[in-house]
């Protein structure tokens, strides 16, 4: 146990100060992000992650927006086991036709007012798949899109600044 | 003096001597003695497999024989150039890959299943006979695999005649009538869980049975999230067909893309320049540290050590983040290229990198008895979700799953490609088969290959990164087979009319591994399966395509 606080000790906070992300545009969004979920979503944003047919780079990059890097949970952002508990549906892939209603079943779950975001090429255009007999294509060809977050995958860095924004339409 | 020289000397005196092949004459004579012939066919581009025609009555016979003289089955693809159907079935013993091929008519087309003797085969035949129509006649499981909702019975839609664009209706309805394996009696219950689960993950079924908190059965059914990446890779350029590769799974996105073109390559009779070579395999080797430092980290997470998450996944950010200062993408996407790869690495990076290497070094060093003297952990970690090497052997288990349950195979060691050809590569391996030993083989591989990091690096001289592509005659093939950080990663390319892919199969080691996870589970608790699963972490979207 000592060797362990030890470690973590040395280690130290590596979570960066907002500014580090390496613009100023940032920080402000961040505390931004903060004031509009406080007012809006009673300092929780709720998101449901959706792979609808994805490759899974793009899981790799969500899933990075929780290590201590980036640890999006510090703007009131979260991701939940339920649709029932979401206010953002974050969707990623071409839409594959065996995914397409469960896909749909996810939304209809999700208590409005809700929000679909489509992250990566593929839930933008259809990416390298396209539109075939086993892809649907882009995430708006299933469901309405309030944002796109392209990129083949995005980065967190691009998925934390983008969800800043969409929060604080 | 240089030490990849210098390796590859001792590899001429040890391995690079090893006479290849050593058990086909024994097979051969075995199958003759049947009435079973199995002639060798003429041409080298399936090198260094070797290829083997049957007769389509003998494709079973052929099978079992080859179960009982000790060949693993590696993998089967179908393609249907004309009127008849041409199998490939791919097998291994001690690093040698032999290709059974068979043709079959296309009225009725009906081929003895390779499943009775190598459970391994069950579901690539399942996959075959949904996308081609092919009846495996004595296979034990006749309900379809990849087929779903949205393509009809009747309809097979990687025959040439099916367009890409298919039928679909509107809304493909989610799938039904899919009969699952039922037990009755007093306490059992069905716990039915996806195909979207709780957390940032690709989407599947699990179909649980328990009794108690105790698993009586787990079935998969996958299929999810296929994208048709057979049929998209059809009439691609090389170009193209790589960048398709290199999304068939994300996480292993360098493997495929060079299984892809190794495959392109050899049938286009290219050889990449030596400096391309040991480009890749920086990659490859920085692609298996990311994978395993993430996972790691996961593992610790699903048994509720976070402190492991965090610090795991801070290495993987931090290494994460140099692939992209150093090659341009965190994910090391669309580097392999045909003929070579897309970018170079300057000296300073090179430097900077040796630097990363033993900072990590140190890290894993510091953490690791940490992990170990951790009991809480330990008492999750060992015993749980145990896979025995015979079954481990049975379903054609590959990567870290098989070396973990004392399969000690490494493609890289045991068939080795440049560069590893002249690298000495120590597959790690261990007997015990649970969760502990599944993250300590990666533990150690991540050493093994920080070590060969330093050498690559060492051993890169100036030149070339791009030989120039040669459009190769209409149906030129070749084989690409890559040992990805999940293990042996194949792939099968036939070029059509002006260097276009006519056929492309990419056989990710997750279709195999995937069934592991079915065995393995028996008799745990509900609450070990995340824990299980994630020591397995099969790519969906490799096996589902
Ligand atoms: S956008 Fe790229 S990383 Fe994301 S799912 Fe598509 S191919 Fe994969």
């Amino acid at each position: 146990m000592i060797k362990l606080l030890s470690k973590t000790f040395r280690v130290g906070v590596v979570t960066e100060p907002v500014k580090a992300f390496g613009d100023a545009e940032m920080e402000t969004l961040g505390a931004e992000l903060k004031a509009v979920i406080d007012r809006r979503f009673n300092g929780s944003l709720a998101i449901r992650q959706v792979d609808a047919g994805s490759c899974n780079g793009c899981e790799l990059e969500i899933h990075a927006l929780n290590n201590p890097f980036y640890d999006i949970e510090r703007f009131g952002v979260h991701f939940v086991a339920s649709p029932r508990h979401a206010d953002i549906l974050l969707v990623t892939g071409p839409v594959s036709r065996h995914m397409q209603s469960a896909l749909l079943t996810a939304y209809h779950a999700t208590p409005d007012p809700k929000w679909v975001v489509a992250v990566g090429s593929c839930a933008a255009d259809g990416g390298e798949f396209g539109i075939s007999y086993a892809s649907c294509g882009a995430v708006s060809n299933v469901l309405p899109v309030d944002l796109v977050i392209p990129g083949c995958p995005p980065t967190p860095l691009n998925l934390a600044k983008a969800l800043l924004k969409l929060a604080g339409r | 003096m240089n030490v990849l020289l210098k390796a590859h000397q001792d590899s001429i005196m040890t391995r690079g001597s090893v006479p290849r092949f050593t058990w086909l004459p024994a097979l051969q004579e075995e199958l003759a003695r049947l009435g079973v012939k199995l002639g060798e066919a003429q041409g080298e581009s399936l090198l260094p497999a070797r290829l083997f025609e049957l007769n389509s009555r003998d494709w079973g016979r052929a099978a079992q024989e080859a179960k009982h003289q000790g060949l693993r089955w590696a993998g089967l693809w179908v393609e249907k150039p004309g009127a008849a159907f041409i199998v490939t079935a791919c097998f291994e013993k001690q690093g040698d890959h032999a290709l059974f091929r068979t043709r079959v008519a296309d009225l009725d087309p009906e081929l003895p299943s390779h499943t009775p003797y190598f459970s391994a085969a069950s579901r690539l035949e399942r996959h075959a006979a949904d996308l081609f129509g092919i009846v495996f006649t004595d296979h034990p499981d006749r309900r379809r695999w990849i087929r779903h909702q949205a393509w009809g019975e009747g309809q097979f839609p990687l025959r040439r005649d099916f367009p890409r664009a298919g039928t679909p209706v509107p809304l493909t309805p989610p799938d039904n009538g899919y009969h699952f394996i039922v037990a009755q009696g007093e306490g059992v219950y069905e716990i039915p869980v996806g195909p979207i689960h709780a957390g940032i993950i690709e989407p599947g079924h699990f179909h649980f049975l328990a009794v108690g908190e105790t698993v009586l059965n787990l079935e998969e059914r996958l299929g999810y999230v296929h994208k048709g990446i057979e049929k998209l890779g059809e009439d691609r350029d090389p170009a193209g067909l790589a960048r398709l590769a290199g999304r068939v799974s994300g996480d292993s996105s360098v493997a495929h893309a060079w299984a892809a073109c190794m495959a392109m390559e050899r049938a286009a009779r290219i050889e990449p320049p030596p400096r391309a070579l040991i480009l890749r395999a920086i990659f490859a080797e920085r692609e298996r540290i990311a994978n395993h430092l993430g996972d790691i980290g996961a593992i610790c997470n699903d048994v509720g050590f976070a402190f492991a998450n965090y610090q795991f996944g801070r290495l993987r950010e931090l290494w994460q983040r140099d692939n992209l200062a150093w090659f341009g993408h965190r994910l090391l996407m669309d580097l392999v290229v045909p003929g070579g790869v897309a970018r170079d690495i300057s000296n300073g990076f090179g430097f900077a990198m040796i630097k990363q290497i033993s900072a990590l070094r140190r890290e894993l060093d510091e953490l690791r008895p940490l992990l170990a003297e951790n009991t809480s952990l330990q008492d999750r970690l060992v015993a749980a979700g145990v896979l025995r090497k015979e079954t481990a052997s049975a379903l054609g288990c590959l990567g870290y799953v098989a070396r973990a349950s004392g399969m000690d195979f490494d493609l890289r060691r045991d068939a080795p490609y440049a560069p590893y050809d002249g690298l000495p590569v120590e597959a790690v391996c261990r007997g015990e088969g649970d969760v502990a030993a599944r993250l300590e083989v990666r533990y150690d591989e991540s050493y093994v290959s920080l070590g060969l990091l330093e050498q690559l690096l060492e051993a890169l001289q100036d030149g070339e990164i791009l030989a120039p592509w040669k459009t190769p005659p209409a149906g030129a093939e070749g084989l690409g087979l890559v040992e990805g950080w999940r293990g042996e990663t194949l792939c099968f390319v036939r070029f059509g009319e002006e260097g276009r892919i006519a056929r492309y199969f990419p056989r990710d080691p997750s279709v195999f591994n995937w069934s592991a996870l079915e065995k393995l589970i028996h008799g745990n608790i509900v609450p070990d399966f995340p824990v299980c699963n994630k020591s397995v972490n099969g790519s969906y979207s490799g096996q589902d395509l």
